[in-house]
């Protein structure tokens, strides 16, 4: 620290050496002063008008308060200013930022200026012009440079580069210097090794735990309720920013360590924050996509269990929840059901886990023998061998019980105690509608996956799964029997998604062959349950919930680009897998697998079978 | 002698002179090239049986075979009497427990959570029972992690029970190996070279650690190029070379015979007809040292790199 500190006293006055300070550069003391006060500009930024004309969404034109986007401005420049005090060691803001401020600080200076300049951009270009912005965009704009120009003037550890050759050819050189650019650029962003945290009385841990919760309840909410393409893709911005910052401020982990702690005290605020969520709509418009977020991220969990712990790649899960909203379609009376019964809803869900662990075992019987890739194309085949023969029981190519393409429509209304699901019932003054009825349901249901897994993955069984996930052979010989052992991580898999299908029937009215593909825009399918697991965080669970809701809510909201959309999602699972491979949420264990700084003894690298 | 002394101990403990293991005309062919020749082979309750023999001569195909790793090609393997099952997992449930030459720890385990893996036939709760989780569950569970924890003391490893056993130094590492063969509580341990890559310190610890084992009733097959390590070790000794029993007998009977030395050196094994190639390989290492190899005095291991790279880094070892 102190050498670079020197070298920039030394370079300050001559800004002219491009390779080690670049122009726009502070000296460190004052850098840091300006990324504050930019984060405070930006703050009041935030009350002023930005353009004179409320036909941009949002209602910009307000001084004294902020709209829109404004408030997402608001909030990263909060995050700046936050991170520049903590970085300063006022008392108690150190808590922030365990693993060293200044990386933050530059994150969260990229979140404001992101997220800023994204918004005046749009709402030039939305209007027709720049004229239509009054001062206090310029305001928020230079705000936010004057923030990131402190960020970037932050002193941090440069690597030795070696220059490049010179005999080399122009395309080498080039390169070299890229990647030594690059080195520089990335070790702006290395943290310190986190400070311990100090230990807090356990009431205070808590409390801590419950703030973080409702934060994340008002986060998931804003993102829900996002009602124009804009303020969602700034929502993303701002989230995606500030969640790094946060991570790389140390922040993560250390609510992580308290959650950890306190596990079930977490897991029941998170459902009780999950619960409030119905009554923060005032219609049932966002508690559609909520009841969806929670059937997608339910089945992502369970999803988990195969993947995550036993470490099976399915590529055809998506069936099991078919063949559970099939079956509590046919039971359900439904009258375009061919069976034409109407079971009671606990017997119908029953059904539905039953058939897909019926499923679920048939399939996994004959494939577990296999081992990797060849298991990852044979639940490919199979999951589309289920939506195909679904697709031909019509009556004409098959006997008639699914009606094919039609699917089975008109799936009644559940009625539970006298509750009836379909209607709209008002609870404390709140009006909770139909999708709202079926969140809670749904909720029911995400509470027992996350049990299931919970329970199952701190067993004999669950170390079962990942000794296999490890090294199937070294498991075998001690005496585990794997296929057993993987045939009931399969099962219990399609049985959780067949609990969620049975439910799923009931919210949709409808199930058609069509909504469980291998990959389609719309989740819930096999890739984006897989893709929701591996960008959450494997074998965790709160990181399949949190990749599903992000899944389904992206393209749920960026309908424009639907052309794109799986064209984007590829691109994001590439850059995400590049820079981040253990997921959103890091399991204990790949956190230091992915990140481990010093070498594993060569040892470990495993030969043979 | 104290070997002596300490085996008189040992079979005192247990049945003495039960045969626990015992393998006969085992054979396995890999194509055209057959790895293990008919080879018959008895480890008694209470005894340390060593197999030794060049690299490739099949010592770790053989335990292979005997684990269910590998299906034997021809021959029968008895544990305690009966046949041994052919599925490996069912075996170790038998009572036969090894370690891998390579080391195959479930490595993003902790190193409890490695041992207690290791539990799994000795214990029961199935799916329902950890759903549920009734007392037997948390009766089990406790007990479990009692004589896994018990186990880690026993290799002096409990301090480290959380960390993740990947990030063990290299010895600590075959310790846990040993522990978690351990915990499924065998009548009979396999140890695939347990020493590669120690230092002579720990090599004499995990020399401790054997006796100790063998004191708790176990019998120990264990494969070493390090001879002075089995002949500190061994009651008996087996030469395997190129797939086919040479001699067998005390540690200095087997050291002192010509023909394994010569074994060792490379020199072509009369009437052999199938392993051609293995021969060459030998012929090639050995003749890397020569100089070195004088009978009685050097060990074979001179002509045998034991660098931990070099022999845990093989291919074939399963
Ligand atoms: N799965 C296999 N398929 C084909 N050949 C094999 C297989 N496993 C082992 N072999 C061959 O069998 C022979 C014996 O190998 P093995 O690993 O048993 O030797 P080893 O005595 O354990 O040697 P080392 O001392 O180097 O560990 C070698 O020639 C090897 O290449
Ligand atoms: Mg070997």
């Amino acid at each position: 620290m102190t050498t670079t500190q020197t070298t920039t006293t030394v370079t300050a006055p001559a800004p002219t050496a491009p390779t080690t300070r670049g122009p726009l550069t502070l000296p460190p003391h004052i850098a840091r002063a300006t990324a504050t006060a930019g984060g405070a500009l930006t703050i009041i930024s935030a009350f002023l008008a930005w353009t004179w004309t409320s036909a941009f969404p949002g209602d910009l034109t307000v001084y004294g308060y902020p709209g829109g986007l404004q408030w997402l401005v608001l909030v990263s420049g909060a995050l700046l200013a936050l991170f520049g005090l903590s970085s300063y060691g006022i008392k108690g803001l150190t808590w922030l930022t365990p693993q060293g401020a200044d990386p933050a600080i530059r994150l969260a200076s990229y979140a404001a200026l992101a997220t800023a300049w994204f918004s005046i951009i749009a709402i030039s270009v939305s209007l027709g012009g720049v004229v239509n912005l009054e001062p206090g965009a310029y305001v928020a704009a230079i705000a936010t440079l004057i923030g990131w120009i402190g960020a970037r003037s932050l002193p941090y550890e440069r690597p030795e580069n070696h220059p490049a050759d010179p005999e080399d050819s122009g395309f080498e050189q080039f390169k070299h210097n890229l990647s030594n650019r690059w080195t520089t650029y990335k070790s702006a962003f290395a943290t310190n090794s986190a400070r311990p945290a100090k230990p807090l009385p356990s009431y205070i841990e808590i409390l801590i735990v419950a703030v973080v919760l409702a934060l994340g309840l008002v986060v998931f909410t804003y993102g829900i309720s996002t009602e124009y393409d804009e303020l969602f893709i700034g929502f993303l911005i701002t989230a995606g920013f500030g969640f790094a910052a946060i991570q790389k401020a140390g922040l993560i982990q250390r609510v992580t360590t308290l959650t950890a702690r306190h596990r079930n005290v977490t897991l029941v605020g998170a459902f009780v924050a999950a619960a409030a969520f119905p009554f923060t709509q005032s219609d049932d418009q966002y508690a559609t996509i909520g009841v969806n977020i929670l059937i997608f991220a339910t089945v992502a969990l369970g999803l988990n269990i195969v993947v995550g712990l036993a470490g099976l790649l399915d590529l055809g899960y998506v069936a099991f929840l078919g063949v559970g909203a099939y079956a509590a379609a046919l039971v359900s009376g439904s009258p375009t059901s061919p069976l034409g019964i109407h079971l009671p809803f606990w017997q119908a869900i029953l059904v539905g886990a039953a058939a897909s662990m019926v499923f679920g075992v048939l399939i996994g019987a004959p494939t577990l023998r296999l081992r990797g890739d060849y298991l990852a194309i044979v639940t490919l085949g199979f999951g589309e061998i289920f939506r195909i023969a679904v697709l031909n029981l019509d009556g004409t190519s098959g006997p008639d019980v699914t009606n094919g393409s039609n699917g089975i429509s008109s799936i009644p209304n559940l009625s539970l105690f006298g509750f009836d699901f379909g209607a709209t019932h008002t609870i404390g003054g709140f009006t909770i509608g139909r999708f709202a009825n079926y969140f809670f349901l749904m909720l029911l249901v995400t509470l027992i996956v996350v049990v299931v897994f919970r329970r199952s993955a701190e067993s004999r069984i669950g170390r079962a799964w990942v000794a296999i996930r490890e090294d199937e052979t070294a498991a075998e010989a001690m005496g585990i029997n794997g296929f057993r052992t993987k045939l009931i991580a399969f099962a219990l898999g399609a049985t959780l998604a067949g609990l969620a299908g049975a439910v799923q029937a009931h919210v949709t009215y409808t199930v058609t062959p069509e909504q469980y593909q291998f990959a389609h825009a719309v989740p819930p399918n096999s890739a984006f349950l897989l893709a929701a697991v591996v960008l959450g965080g494997m074998g965790t669970i709160s990181g399949p919930l949190i990749g599903g809701a992000l899944l389904f809510l992206i393209p749920n909201k960026l309908q424009f680009m639907s052309d794109f959309q799986l064209l984007a999602f590829g691109l994001a699972l590439v850059l995400l897998m590049r820079f981040r491979p253990e997921g959103l949420i890091a399991n204990r264990r790949q956190q230091l697998e992915f990140h481990e700084k010093d070498e594993a003894p060569a040892t470990l690298t495993k030969a043979g079978a | 002698m104290t070997t002596d002394t300490t085996t008189a101990e040992a079979t005192a403990v247990s049945t003495p002179g039960e045969t626990v293991l015992d393998a006969r005309g085992v054979t396995m062919r890999f194509g055209g090239l057959t790895a293990v020749r008919s080879v018959d082979l008895t480890v008694n309750s209470g005894e340390i049986v060593g197999l030794i023999g060049p690299n490739g001569a099949g010592k770790t195909t053989f335990f292979n075979c005997l684990t269910g790793l590998y299906t034997p090609t021809e021959g029968e393997v008895r544990y305690k009497g009966t046949v041994l099952p052919a599925k490996s997992f069912k075996i170790t449930a038998t009572g036969i427990a090894r370690t891998f030459q390579n080391i195959r720890l479930f490595s993003n385990m902790t190193v409890l959570e490695n041992v207690l893996v290791g539990r799994h036939t000795r214990t029961k709760e199935g799916l329902w029972s950890a759903l549920l989780r009734g007392p037997g569950f948390h009766r089990a569970e406790a007990e479990s992690k009692a004589r896994a924890m018990e186990l880690l003391e026993f290799i002096g490893l409990d301090h480290k029970a959380e960390h993740l056993s990947r990030n063990l130094p290299y010895g600590e590492q075959r310790k846990l190996e040993i522990a978690r063969a351990l915990a499924s509580e065998p009548g009979l341990l396999l140890l695939d070279e347990p020493t590669a890559g120690m230092n002579p310190q720990e090599t004499r610890a995990a020399e401790e650690l054997i006796f100790a084992i063998r004191d708790k009733g176990i019998a120990i097959l264990v494969i070493e190029h390090d001879m002075r390590f089995i002949f500190n070790l061994c009651d008996r000794v087996a030469c395997l070379v190129q797939g086919e029993k040479l001699v067998e007998g005390t540690a200095a009977e087997v050291q002192g015979d010509e023909r394994v030395v010569a074994a060792y050196l490379g020199e072509p094994f009369e009437g052999d007809p199938g392993a051609a190639e293995v021969a060459e390989v030998e012929a090639a290492e050995a003749a890397a040292a020569p100089e070195t190899t004088t009978p009685g005095t050097t060990t074979p291991e001179a002509a045998t790199p034991t660098t931990p790279g070099e022999s845990t880094s093989k291919e074939n070892d399963r």
